[in-house]
């Protein structure tokens, strides 16, 4: 999908977890381990683009606080000095959808779709993560109001639905603490969701896919509750406009909601 | 009932030290935290204006030992609001991390660290997952990191690893 929009993607085997899991155990090392990943990046001279709203918010974090003091630096690169590294400013870390809407543009984007999707509303969950801390992404969208994603997902000519409450919080990172809460966090939002009559809940952190899709099936048997609401991340949808292949190329087998009717659909248009 | 014997008034100063503790004193418990939290909207034992107030009260020992400090959802949402720049979810991860020191860890994220600092990542890459891959034609990943163990090792996550 990327390679439509002439984007060239390296995959870093060096690269690692980028640190959040860690920091409520021990923020320091959650630190180190963020500038790892950057220190990677700027030896091979390339930028970040991350597709997981925490994975963004980390290294954001990291680099700018890391930029920014140089104590911490100090302290960091003593640590990263034992693995034969050096945090090295410079390396610029951006989420995939705000380089598609930053660095492409939403204009340049339309221009190369393919297939109008008209026919199709969805309703979006942006993240907390790809908006917060405010402070961190330096006026990128509005937190309280974002339209980033919307404009995004308008491009392809689908109607977006606003829903109630669609800022919530996905409940990911308390999934492991107290998994009753997490996921009716989550299904307050797949009941919001499921109101109104939409083809798809469009994200783009896969960690909150986990909660509205890898989740839904056991959402539904506690609740006794049915949605069978797909689930698309962003980049499959934009493929779909652009006209490639759902199964071959968009990696629509991998979904845990079918979205078998879905896709009839868009067969049945063409 | 509280008692002031009870009481350890020195806790807000360790918390305020703490990496992310710095801005504790400066909440007046308006309670906009609270109100925009979408975990308390689930459950009332988790009260961001509560913890802040039981921590300044210096009630260590129900603050460092308790569930509720691992509830927070990271979200961000009190972080931003917030009109005294408190930045409440600093100040959680820092009750955590001296919660981690005194050798208080919530199991959930006692695994997290095990795996991070074992296996470089959240889950351990098997066999299967690189065979997975290549059929959807993605280039293999590695099954370790020796230097991310080796940060693991120098921290306090040390016990927590393989």
């Amino acid at each position: 999908m990327a390679e439509v929009l002439d984007l060239k993607l390296t995959d870093l085997e060096d690269f690692a977890c980028c640190g959040f899991p860690v920091k409520s155990t021990d923020s320091g090392a959650s630190l180190v381990m963020a500038a790892r990943n950057l220190s990677i990046a700027a030896d091979r001279g390339l930028d970040i683009c991350s597709l997981c709203n925490a994975c963004t918010s980390v290294l954001t974090e990291a680099n700018r606080e890391l930029k920014g003091n140089k104590e911490l630096r100090d302290e960091v690169n003593e640590e990263l000095g034992k693995i034969d590294m050096e945090y090295k400013p410079g390396v610029k870390v951006k989420h995939f959808s705000r380089i598609l809407y930053e660095d492409i543009g939403p204009d340049a984007i339309k221009e190369r779709v393919t297939k109008d999707l008209g026919d199709f509303s969805f309703s979006i969950h942006y993240g907390c993560h790809y908006l917060r801390p405010k402070k961190i992404y330096e006026g990128f969208d509005n937190p309280e109001d974002p339209r980033t994603v919307d404009e995004l997902v308008e491009l392809t000519g689908a109607k977006v639905i606003d829903y109630k409450n669609r800022l919530q919080c996905c409940g990911g990172a308390i999934l492991g603490v107290e998994e009753s809460i997490a996921l009716k966090m989550a299904k307050e939002k797949l009941d919001n969701v499921t109101t109104n009559d939409v083809d798809a809940l469009i994200t783009i952190c896969p960690f909150c896919s986990i909660m509205y899709e890898d989740n839904q099936r056991k959402i539904e048997s506690n609740f006794d509750v049915e949605y069978k609401l797909p689930v698309l991340y962003y980049p499959q949808l934009l493929g779909l406009a652009f006209g490639l292949e759902a199964r071959k190329q968009l990696g629509f087998r991998l979904n845990k909601v079918r979205p078998e009717a879905l896709l009839k659909k868009l067969e049945g248009d063409e | 009932m509280i008692e002031t014997k009870d009481l350890d008034p020195n806790f807000k100063y360790e918390v305020a030290r703490e990496s992310g503790g710095a801005n504790i004193m400066q909440c007046f418990a308006c309670g906009t935290c609270t109100a925009g939290c979408p975990v308390r909207g689930i459950d009332e034992k988790y009260n961001p204006r509560k913890i802040i107030r039981i921590v300044l009260l210096g009630m260590r020992d129900e603050v460092l030992q308790s569930d509720f400090i691992w509830l927070c959802s990271t979200c961000y949402t009190c972080y931003d609001r917030c009109p005294q720049d408190v930045r409440l979810i600093d100040i959680m991860t820092a009750l955590k991390n001296i919660a981690v020191k005194e050798g208080y860890v919530h199991p959930a994220f006692r695994e997290q660290a095990r795996l991070v600092g074992t296996f470089g990542r959240l889950y351990e890459v098997e066999d299967y997952d690189n065979k997975k891959r290549k059929k959807l034609g993605l280039p293999p990943v590695k099954k370790t990191f020796e230097d991310v163990n080796l940060i693991a090792r120098n921290s306090e996550i040390k016990e927590m690893i393989e």
